[in-house]
């Protein structure tokens, strides 16, 4: 290491005469290293830039058969995002998306933030743990198995949530939570908290307890009850992290979620509800094998993704935290 | 010392206890009642009334699935990728990473762009599934390995971890005349138990959940893991509200008991894919709250 350090500080490599030579020197000098790094270059190349490049399909007719040889598929411009813009589900997927995902940002935001506080106001230790593990323990299942929990409790048959409402009198009837509209979003927003809520607290956990002790101490001495320490102490303090956390979720505005709605919303009649641009180029895409309309929905998604991630970055950059 | 416990303070205490409580349930409910329904008679569990406890217990759900030849295969592919996707994957990004870290790298401002790009943006389901097949890995192992050797966002926080780590033993390394790949097998793979252990374990949860993949990549039944398997038997399960997707076999075996529905197969089914992460999870928590703060760090 030294040695190529003091190469790459000499006077030498300064002057652009004898600049090309000595830059192959340093290349073969430090071959070693670039091997470790090629593989990579190489892999990421491949799997995240091909299909990048991809997306021209995206304004071209493409089909099947012309394999790998893009370029004889004939160009149509902006046809499929016109299409899509035009169709008829078109609004429906994107008033889906944004709901969900704000419904999953106003809900799912708050709750693990409301976890940490109260974990932190547990004094028993082992209660703590106990509490702690059995909470992260859902983040680790697969959507699968939340889809079948979920479809298991809702269900008319032996459904215990169905049981629940019954045995209370709430309803006479057991109901079809899955196949009904009016409950998807809140079945949706459900699980997604209580798959992610307890992992989700560890961040903010540790942001409470890098709170100075001393500043709790001087409120006990100063008689300030529980709820208005967390109030005035903890919040304040964990406030930098919470809105760098706020910020990252602008650039997710439209990343609604995937697995979870195709799995929740397998029965078609959901549809109306259900609907968000990725499970739509999932369907059209894959199912009715409409590829370069999906793809020209998928680059159109991507793109302003794109921006507000992009917006979120130089927000967080403002706030004293960058992304990288 | 003592403090005195105002009323107030003593209502929200009881108050916290209790709500931490209630979601500790709702956390466990959902794997308990599915315990009790594998272990109940199938058409008793349809007459409904059954939520803590099997009211006719039976061992017979789960002997058919163990018998079937289909799920002990997918568990076999399961396991396969899940260890070589993970080995391979945590190699090949640590590798990146301590490439990346050397600061003499030629072009590495230039490769940290490349990398971080593809955070930002990406071709999609669509152009990502056309070049799979283009590359003659449709319905192949190497589907699960390949196309996720290198994550970028590992990358980062192995060269996070690696940066953090003391300077000087590298550098009497060096001066021992060892090389760059001696550096890294003999003092950074070392050093580094705590990070490889989050990531790797948290890399294999991803192998092991994922169903999407090979339910777009793979055609033949001997290739899908059981997630998949899993998926497919649910959701026949929500179509069709009766059939199954098992071996005939195990269809035959099916008609014969007549005592057993699919709701009871499909939940014995579930607890068993379950089972391998709830077993191996009180081992490792203590890595993944570590891995969540280091991976933070870097938010």
């Amino acid at each position: 290491m030294p040695q190529a350090t003091a190469e790459q500080q000499s006077p030498i490599s300064r002057q652009p005469k004898v600049h090309s030579k000595s830059f192959l020197r340093r290349l073969m000098k430090q071959w070693d290293v670039q091997l470790m790094v090629l593989p990579g270059v190489i892999l990421v190349f491949i799997f995240a830039y091909m299909p990048m490049y991809g997306v021209i399909t995206g304004f071209m007719d493409y089909n099947l058969f012309t394999g790998s040889r893009i370029w004889d598929n004939p160009w149509v411009g902006f046809k499929h995002f016109e299409a899509f813009f035009a169709a008829p589900e078109f609004e429906r997927i994107l008033r889906n998306t944004i709901v969900i995902s704000l419904l999953k940002f106003v809900i799912g935001f708050p709750a693990p933030i409301i976890l940490a506080l109260l974990l932190n106001e547990v004094r028993h230790m082992l209660f703590k743990r106990v509490i702690q593990t059995i909470t992260y323990l859902p983040y680790f299942l697969s959507w699968v198995i939340v889809a079948g929990f979920a479809t298991a409790l809702l269900s008319t048959e032996n459904g215990s949530i169905n049981i629940l409402l019954e045995r209370i009198g709430a309803i006479d009837e057991p109901i079809n939570f899955l196949s009904l509209k009016e409950y998807f979003w809140s079945i949706l927003i459900s699980a997604n908290v209580w798959k992610d809520i307890g992992f989700n607290s560890i961040v903010f956990l540790a942001a409470i307890a890098s709170i100075d002790p001393a500043l709790y101490e001087a409120a006990d001495i100063d008689g300030a009850s529980k709820a208005k320490q967390i109030y005035l102490i903890t919040l304040p303090s964990i406030m930098p992290v919470v809105i760098i956390f706020m910020i990252l979720a602008i650039g997710n505005l439209l990343n609604a979620g995937f697995e979870d709605i195709l799995l929740l919303a397998s029965n078609p009649v959901l549809r109306p509800v259900s609907d968000v641009i990725d499970t739509y180029v999932y369907r059209v895409g894959l199912g009715s094998h409409r590829y370069s309309y999906a793809v020209a929905i998928g680059l159109f998604k991507a793109i302003i993704s794109v921006g507000l991630l992009t917006i979120a970055n130089y927000m967080a950059r403002r706030s004293g935290n960058s992304l990288w | 010392m003592l403090k005195r416990i105002s009323f107030g303070d003593k209502v929200m205490l009881i108050v916290v206890y209790a709500l931490l409580s209630l979601l500790a349930f709702t956390a466990l409910y959902p794997f308990w009642n599915a315990v009790a329904v594998s272990f109940n008679v199938g058409v008793d569990t349809a007459k409904g009334g059954v939520t803590f406890w099997p009211r006719e217990f039976t061992l017979e759900n789960y002997k058919i699935i163990l018998q079937d030849e289909r799920l002990l295969n997918g568990f076999l592919v399961s396991i396969g990728r899940t260890v070589i996707g993970t080995a391979t994957s945590i190699f090949m990004t640590a590798l990146l990473a301590f490439g990346m870290t050397r600061s003499y790298l030629i072009g590495r401002s230039y490769y940290m762009v490349f990398f971080i790009f593809t955070l930002y943006f990406g071709g999609g389901l669509i152009p990502t599934y056309l070049l799979i097949r283009s590359l003659g890995m449709m319905d192949s192992f190497l589907v699960f390995i390949i196309p996720s050797l290198i994550s970028v966002w590992n990358m980062i926080i192995f060269r996070t971890f690696f940066k953090g780590l003391p300077v000087g033993l590298e550098e009497s390394a060096n001066i021992d005349g060892c090389s760059n790949w001696g550096i890294f097998f003999r003092i950074i793979l070392p050093l580094s138990g705590p990070v490889i252990a989050t990531l790797s374990l948290l890399t294999a949860v991803g192998h092991w959940n994922d169903w999407f993949l090979p339910s777009i990549y793979i055609t033949s039944d001997t290739l899908l893991p059981i997630q998949t398997i899993l998926r497919q038997t649910l959701n026949a399960n929500i179509v069709s509200g009766s059939s199954t997707v098992l071996d005939s076999a195990s269809v035959a075996l099916l008609d014969q008991a007549r005592q057993i529905t699919s709701k009871s197969l499909t939940m014995a089914m579930m607890i068993v894919v379950t089972l391998p992460i709830i077993l191996v999870y009180p081992f490792v928590q203590k890595y993944f709250v570590k891995g969540v703060l280091v991976g933070s760090l870097k938010e």
